[in-house]
């Protein structure tokens, strides 16, 4: 039987659904959630995704909203965050780090409606994209202007953790030195972590006093340009410039830059075109930039780059291109021929030139 | 006009069991200090932070798996805690229990049956305890500082999950990435409610605390720790063993931390990956000192502590409250308790003249 109270609170219901649902219809506004594996500090990989962030927001206007959450530990813990920002009304989000592929597969599992987009994980799904970019064509240009500038040609390589990734950037840094100085030998210390910059200073330091004259690195502080810098040796950052902590030592940086990639992303949402892609984006895309090029460069050097970075942005150049030999001097790939995408995202060698071995 | 510290003739029982709860008290008012001075509404940023993260099934559920490495972890080291043996190195036991249990999982991968998941447990438990015989060994018979030891072990198992992970327990088709296969059902925690990810290991670690309750508080051996704790020249003279409490205290810490290290795995994570723990092993030091180093206390602190992680993303989320602000909660929370404990123990006085001796 329903009583008196009962039918006023579902007329009470019924007009806050109504409500909501006009809410909804008024708004319009996509909503869009960020996941951050550490704090957006002063540079570094997540600085970068929330540089992409701020530039989606300011290309779509009030047509979005976004919200981000730092400092979220890669595994279960993401699961929960990024099934609450889907739950509270998210209905694309960016998970901007490779240890939260299963988390967001899971969770784009239970939200069939909701859009998804994993940065650097090799699984997509009906609802979830992935993307990345062709870091190692920013390494590959980076290493022309380190091969052209060293003197030892010895080169220092700060490293975090040996997964493909990194080491297609190693390779593509040791090919590019390689391709304007045969001499050049790269040193690489393993770090163990994406993070400290205690430990990545002393493996700069180690390396520049075993002669190295160029510090590179694929770790997240500024650490190893700082050290540079103290050292009084060159440096190439990585992920964002860092010249204002190496004004002498930055010769330049390798920038990450998301955010004409979020504003299409985000555009094809609002489209209704949203599909689910395995993006992979480079300098053509214009996601892969160098940082101004310090002016202790000589002219001859800018020019050759800039004539580089033309060729890989046609596609007419690639920085993977045979004749590469691994590091017992066996032919990997044979001239004419070039790596396919497949094989990139495998790397698991050296080429020559970098010295010791991946480890195990 | 001088401040004297001098020690209480009989502290308070009562105010020992009421600190923790001043100190919660102290904590909330701080923190809605904080909100205000953060330019935020303190009572929305009271519900963002404390009510929101529990507002529903899902997020209750969240709460208990958030706490439940915390209070089977915080009961087993509170076993030891009492007895004075300090095991710094549950977040490397965890971790050996990670190690052990996922090797047996990663072995019958797919396999459908039913033993695999207590095997996983069993064996995680062995390799929690193995990892806490070391400090024990060389404490009972070097007499080696088990802080010490069992702190630098810690950093030891965490390398070595790496390394295996990086290596032989890697997924073959997973393009080289750190991490091992996802496992098969049969290895991993059957969900309990539908809808949220509670899994069997709550369970388990509420069980945990239970077995913890019963060893501390009725039988003889957990009343030998107590006796040891308070006095160890008493109970040395009273025939107690201490070398074998010394095993007890510092195995029961990697037992526990060895299973809260095969729960997690088989539960919210599902594989093995180059970390498998936020610091629960040192966050339930906390954890147990804050619950009395008794179970049932340990139980509510590590609830707490959990809303307090939940706390934190649910403010980012909804209020844009910086990540650190977890940070800030847990630390107030120890300074109060550790001032509040202090006044347990002493009295102020203010004189009006300093005494020669003084």
């Amino acid at each position: 039987m329903i009583t008196k109270k009962g039918i006023f609170s579902i007329a009470i219901l019924a007009a806050c659904v109504l409500g909501l649902a006009l809410s909804a219809t008024a708004a319009e506004k996509l909503k869009i959630g960020f996941v951050y594996v550490s704090p957006i500090g002063d540079a570094g990989w997540t600085y970068q995704h929330n540089l992409g962030r701020l530039a989606l927001e300011k290309n779509l206007g009030d047509k979005v909203e976004t919200k981000y959450v730092e400092k979220v530990p890669e595994g279960p813990e993401a699961e929960r965050v990024i099934r609450n920002l889907a739950n509270s009304g998210y209905d694309l989000i960016f998970t901007t780090s490779f240890g939260y592929m299963n988390p967001t597969l899971k969770v784009a599992r239970m939200f069939p409606k909701k859009y998804f987009e994993h940065c650097t994980g090799y699984k997509t799904a009906k609802n979830v994209g992935t993307y990345m970019c062709r870091y190692y064509q920013g390494r590959y240009l980076a290493g022309i202007i380190a091969g052209k500038m060293t003197k030892s040609n010895i080169m220092g390589y700060v490293a975090a953790f040996p997964i493909p990734e990194v080491i297609r950037g190693i390779n593509a840094f040791t090919l590019g030195a390689r391709s304007v100085n045969p001499d050049v030998k790269v040193k690489v210390i393993w770090v163990n972590s994406w993070f400290d910059p205690g430990k990545e200073r002393e493996a700069a330091e180690a390396m520049i006093a075993q002669g190295a004259d160029v510090i590179t690195h694929h770790t997240d502080s500024t650490a190893p340009v700082l050290t540079a810098e103290e050292k009084g040796v060159y440096a190439i950052a990585y992920h964002s410039d860092m010249s204002k902590y190496g004004p002498k030592a930055q010769l330049t940086a390798v920038t990450h830059n998301y955010g004409k990639f979020y504003t299409k992303v985000a555009q094809s949402v609002l489209d209704h075109t949203w599909k689910p892609e395995a993006v992979w984006s480079g300098i053509k895309e214009g996601s892969i930039k160098l940082a101004p090029i310090n002016p202790v460069v000589p002219k001859d050097v800018v020019a050759l780059v800039e004539k580089t970075t033309k060729e890989i942005a046609e596609g007419t150049f690639k920085p993977f291109h045979g004749p590469i030999k691994d590091q017992s001097g066996k032919l990997i790939v044979a001239a004419g021929k070039a790596l396919t995408d497949k094989d990139l995202l495998a790397m698991n060698y050296y080429v020559e030139g970098v010295q010791g071995s991946i480890p195990k | 006009m001088f401040v004297k510290i001098e020690p209480r003739p009989e502290p308070s029982r009562v105010m020992k069991y009421c600190s923790p709860l001043i100190a919660a008290l102290l904590m909330l008012i701080s923190g809605l200090i904080i909100f205000t001075l953060l330019g935020k509404d303190p009572m929305q940023a009271f519900f963002a932070f404390f009510i929101e993260p529990v507002h529903d099934l899902y997020s209750v559920g969240e709460l208990f798996i958030k706490a439940a490495p915390l209070m089977l972890i915080g009961t087993g080291l509170a076993i030891g805690f009492r007895a004075n043996i300090w095991n710094i190195g549950a977040e490397g036991q965890m971790a050996l229990g990670a190690i052990f249990g996922g090797y047996i999982a990663i072995i019958f991968h797919g396999s459908s049956s039913h033993f695999v998941l207590p095997l996983m447990i069993l064996c995680g438990a062995a390799g929690g305890m193995l990892w806490a015989a070391i400090p024990a060994l060389l404490k009972t018979v070097f007499n080696a500082n088990e802080i010490l030891v069992s702190l630098m072990l810690n950093y030891v198992a965490l390398l070595l999950l790496e390394l295996l992970v990086h290596g032989p327990l890697r997924d073959p088709n997973g393009y080289g990435f750190p991490q091992s296969v996802l496992f098969s059902d049969s290895a991993m925690l059957p969900i309990l409610i539908k809808g949220t990810r509670l899994h069997l290991g709550v369970l388990i670690s509420i069980i945990g605390v239970g077995i913890g309750w019963v060893f501390l508080e009725k039988s003889f051996t957990g009343y030998q720790l107590q006796v040891a704790g308070l006095a160890q020249k008493a109970a040395t003279y009273a025939g107690f063993d201490y070398k074998k409490l010394i095993w007890i205290g510092m195995l029961a810490g990697g037992l526990a931390a060895g299973i809260a290290g095969v729960l997690e795995i088989a539960g919210p994570i599902g594989q093995l990956l180059p970390s498998i723990s936020p610091g629960y092993g040192y966050a339930a030091i906390i954890v147990a000192f804050v619950g009395r180093l008794h179970p049932g206390g340990i139980f509510l602190s590590s609830l707490l502590m959990a809303l307090l992680y939940l706390g934190g993303e649910s403010g980012q989320m909804n209020l844009d409250l910086p990540s650190a602000v977890t940070g800030i909660f847990q630390g107030l929370l120890l300074f109060y308790l550790l001032a509040a404990d202090f006044l347990i123990y002493f009295r102020l006085r203010i004189t009006r003249r300093q005494r020669k001796e003084g």
